[in-house]
């Protein structure tokens, strides 16, 4: 192994014990930087490495989510990933978990059965292209998202195809048929093209969604129209002008319904049908598994690992991950952008019962600085149920405001501290009841702290070995 | 008798939504209704026809780049003229972000493409580039309310364009905190006879209720007169604006 990259792991473990010694965290992002500073190409040394290739997973929603399916997939099948499963998804993060499975030697051990699952920010999607030249890569959704720091969702659009542009011939995509920008995808392919999507009518909802970020045609720029709309701009689309269209998903759900906390769905594609109770409730998740599926079929995975993994599946950190606390189910449901949260909601809903709800709003960078999006975001679906509510985090008051707009009353209370949020919530909440916390990104990740600390769950980077 | 109502013509509401837009819809709508005045929504795409007589507000809000460019032929083609028109006879108009450049002379892109624009308002707007920053961030700007005193108006921007006014426009408030038109000369917005167009969104309207009630009054007064707004409760509005004011 070339020195440098031995130094660069040396390097990178050591900041990461340092940072987990000291309580920082899990050390993603500081192992990980430090790693790069001495071998800006640590990403590319270490994925060669892996025997069964790298794929990648990107997109607005479900990334996290779609990964961890295809990592437990894989460990199914016998491989064993190489997996960012604590979401931390720019190069560094990357980085930092190649550095911790490498050996001290820069060898990552029993290559020969390693698959790289690499979770990918949209922004960050040309770099692993470049370094980590994955086999497969599969494209979930592009929503709108934190436009203060991604800029338009069609920048996001033009970055992913100039990626492809530089990937290899032999790249397969694995693309959302749905979408109508995933799919437009399919145009700047490299290689082979695989489309998923539902057909499914009985699961669509409004005809119009006012969450929806692509209503003109990215060919010739008029309105699309469609037949079926599932959330967002998700749908049987196409285009009033040009006549381009969905196109036919090769894996398809052709059946999903929904149970409580639970859905079944029945894929199929050209080896068969798969039918899969998914532990997960809402669409958005059938969606996650099928993308999942999707890219075990492109990589040629077998199927009784996708239906072992997706049948026995549990929820990535904070998504609708369950916890224990004080004698309350504590169901912790990540909301990070209008149509994410809305399906969200649209799960919490569709529950049984009367719901006790701490909603979370944070403008750090990582959930963006600009909270308008609320107003596009449909609090009012559950509402009706809802007999507590409380807002919280950084933009707490802006978030009452739009409580007051969805029917929640004049006084919705406001909490800024995350832990005396929770602590009042817990304590609205009735023994042996459930607590719904709908949080931002980095709110998720106090009040999962903050739970864990309270015996409720285990640490992410301590969780899923 | 019937009491007053607030017809508003949205235009665009699929393709100019991008930034929390909806909210002022919202809110005009809850300001009207809880002090018994009506509220008419009614909402124009392309190729709809906008009747200048038909409305007492315009309202236009945020757009990419891409679906500007889908709205800007379809503007000049089917409505340019009659919000001219409309704004000439006293109707007020609210042009939010991507709607308040495009109601502008001219946008010149990136790439140095001229878009024309509506005309609404004397003022043009200018991208300086690719290099050059996007005018993102929080922003508070100073504006002379119109029962005395000056108050605040507080939200978000986030703009590549930088917007010059004209002699025929004048701003609408003064950056306190923020970028504004363009960075520069300390304006924000701009206000014609009653027509106002801003970068401001987060949404603009919900938490800035003194402006929200000013462009209701507005828009009343061609048919209704100055008609008396009364006190609603506002704790809620006020705390997100007191909350907005300490933000950097």
């Amino acid at each position: 192994m070339d020195p440098r990259t031995v130094a660069a792991v040396w390097a990178g473990k050591v900041a990461g014990v340092a940072s987990r010694t000291l309580g920082r965290g899990g050390g993603t992002a500081i192992a990980g930087l430090a790693a790069e500073r001495i071998e800006p190409a640590i990403v590319r040394h270490l994925v060669a490495q892996a025997g069964a290739g790298a794929i990648a997973i990107t997109g607005t929603n479900g990334k996290t989510t779609t990964s961890l399916m295809l990592s437990r997939i894989a460990s199914e099948a016998g491989l064993r990933p190489l997996h960012n499963r604590s979401g931390s998804n720019l190069m560094r993060g990357v980085a930092a978990m190649l550095v911790e499975e490498a050996s001290l030697a820069g060898t990552i051990p029993e290559a020969a059965r390693r698959l790289a699952i690499l979770e990918v920010d949209e922004a960050t999607l040309p770099e692993i292209v470049r370094s980590a030249a994955p086999r497969v890569i599969v494209f979930t959704n592009l929503f709108r998202d934190q436009l203060d720091r991604y800029g338009e969702v069609d920048t996001v659009a033009k970055a992913w195809e100039r990626a492809l542009a530089a990937a290899p011939a032999g790249t397969t995509l694995v693309l959302n048929a749905d979408d109508p920008a995933v799919a437009h995808l399919g145009r700047a392919a490299p290689g082979r093209v695989v489309y998923y999507g539902v057909d499914d009518a009985s699961a669509g909802g409004e005809s119009e969604q006012h969450a929806s970020d692509f209503r003109t045609c990215l060919d010739c720029g008029a309105e699309l129209a469609y037949t079926v709309t599932y959330y967002g701009h998700l749908g049987h689309w196409r285009c009033t002008g040009c006549g381009s269209a969905r196109p036919q998903p090769d894996i398809r759900i052709t059946r999903v319904a929904a149970g409580d906390d639970a859905t079944s769905i029945t894929i199929a594609h050209a080896g068969g049908e798969l039918t899969i109770a998914l532990p997960l409730a809402g669409l958005y998740n059938a969606y996650n598994a099928l993308a999942a599926a999707a890219g075990a079929i492109a990589l040629g995975l077998p199927r009784e690992a996708i239906v072992a993994a997706l049948d026995g599946f549990s929820a990535a950190f904070g998504r609708q991950e369950h916890f224990a606390v004080e004698g309350r189910d504590v169901q912790v449901l990540l909301g990070k952008n209008p149509t994410g949260l809305n399906q969200v909601l649209r799960a919490v809903a569709a529950r049984p019962g009367r719901k006790h709800m701490l909603f979370f709003l944070n403008d750090g960078i990582a959930d963006g600085r600009d909270v308008s999006w609320i107003w596009d975001a449909d609090y009012e679906t559950v509402q009706p149920q809802t007999d507590w509510a409380l807002a919280a985090g950084t933009r707490a008051e802006d978030l009452a405001l739009r409580l007051k707009y969805a029917g929640f009353g004049d006084d919705v209370p406001v909490e800024r501290d995350t832990a005396a949020a929770l602590r009042r919530a817990l304590a609205a909440t009735p023994e042996g009841g459930t607590l719904h916390v709908v949080p931002t990104y980095t709110a998720m990740l106090e009040v999962r702290e903050l739970l864990a600390k309270q015996g409720g769950a285990r640490r992410f980077w301590e969780s899923d070995r | 008798m019937s009491g007053p109502v607030l017809r508003v013509a949205h235009l665009y509401p699929r393709l100019m939504n991008i930034y929390g837009d909806r909210g002022n819809i919202m809110c005009l709508r809850h300001r009207c209704e809880a002090r018994g005045i009506g509220f008419e929504l009614t909402e124009l795409g392309l190729r709809d026809r906008l009747d200048p007589a038909s409305c007492d507000l315009i309202f236009a809000g945020g757009a990419q780049d891409r679906e500007q460019r889908v709205v800007v032929d379809d503007l000049l083609a089917t409505k340019a003229a009659a919000v001219r028109e409309a704004v000439e006879a006293d109707v007020a108009l609210l042009a939010v972000c991507g709607a308040y450049q495009l109601f502008g002379r001219y946008y010149r892109e990136a790439s140095g493409a001229e878009l024309p624009g509506a005309g609404v308002f004397d003022l043009h707007t200018e991208n300086p580039g690719e290099g050059a920053r996007r005018c993102i961030g929080n922003i508070v700007a100073e504006w002379e309310a119109p029962g005395g005193g000056t108050s605040t108006i507080v939200g978000f921007e986030n703009h590549g364009g930088r917007t010059r006014l004209g002699p025929g426009a004048r701003p609408l408030a003064r950056v306190r905190s923020g970028f504004g038109n363009n960075g520069e000369d300390g304006t924000e917005g701009a206000v014609y006879r009653n027509a106002i167009g801003t970068y401001i969104h987060g949404s603009l309207l919900p938490k800035n209720p003194a402006l929200a009630d000013h462009v209701i009054r507005l828009a009343l007064r061609r048919r209704y007169g100055d008609v008396e707004l009364a006190a609603i409760d506002d704790r809620a509005e006020q705390r997100a604006h007191a909350a907005a004011l300490r933000l950097r």
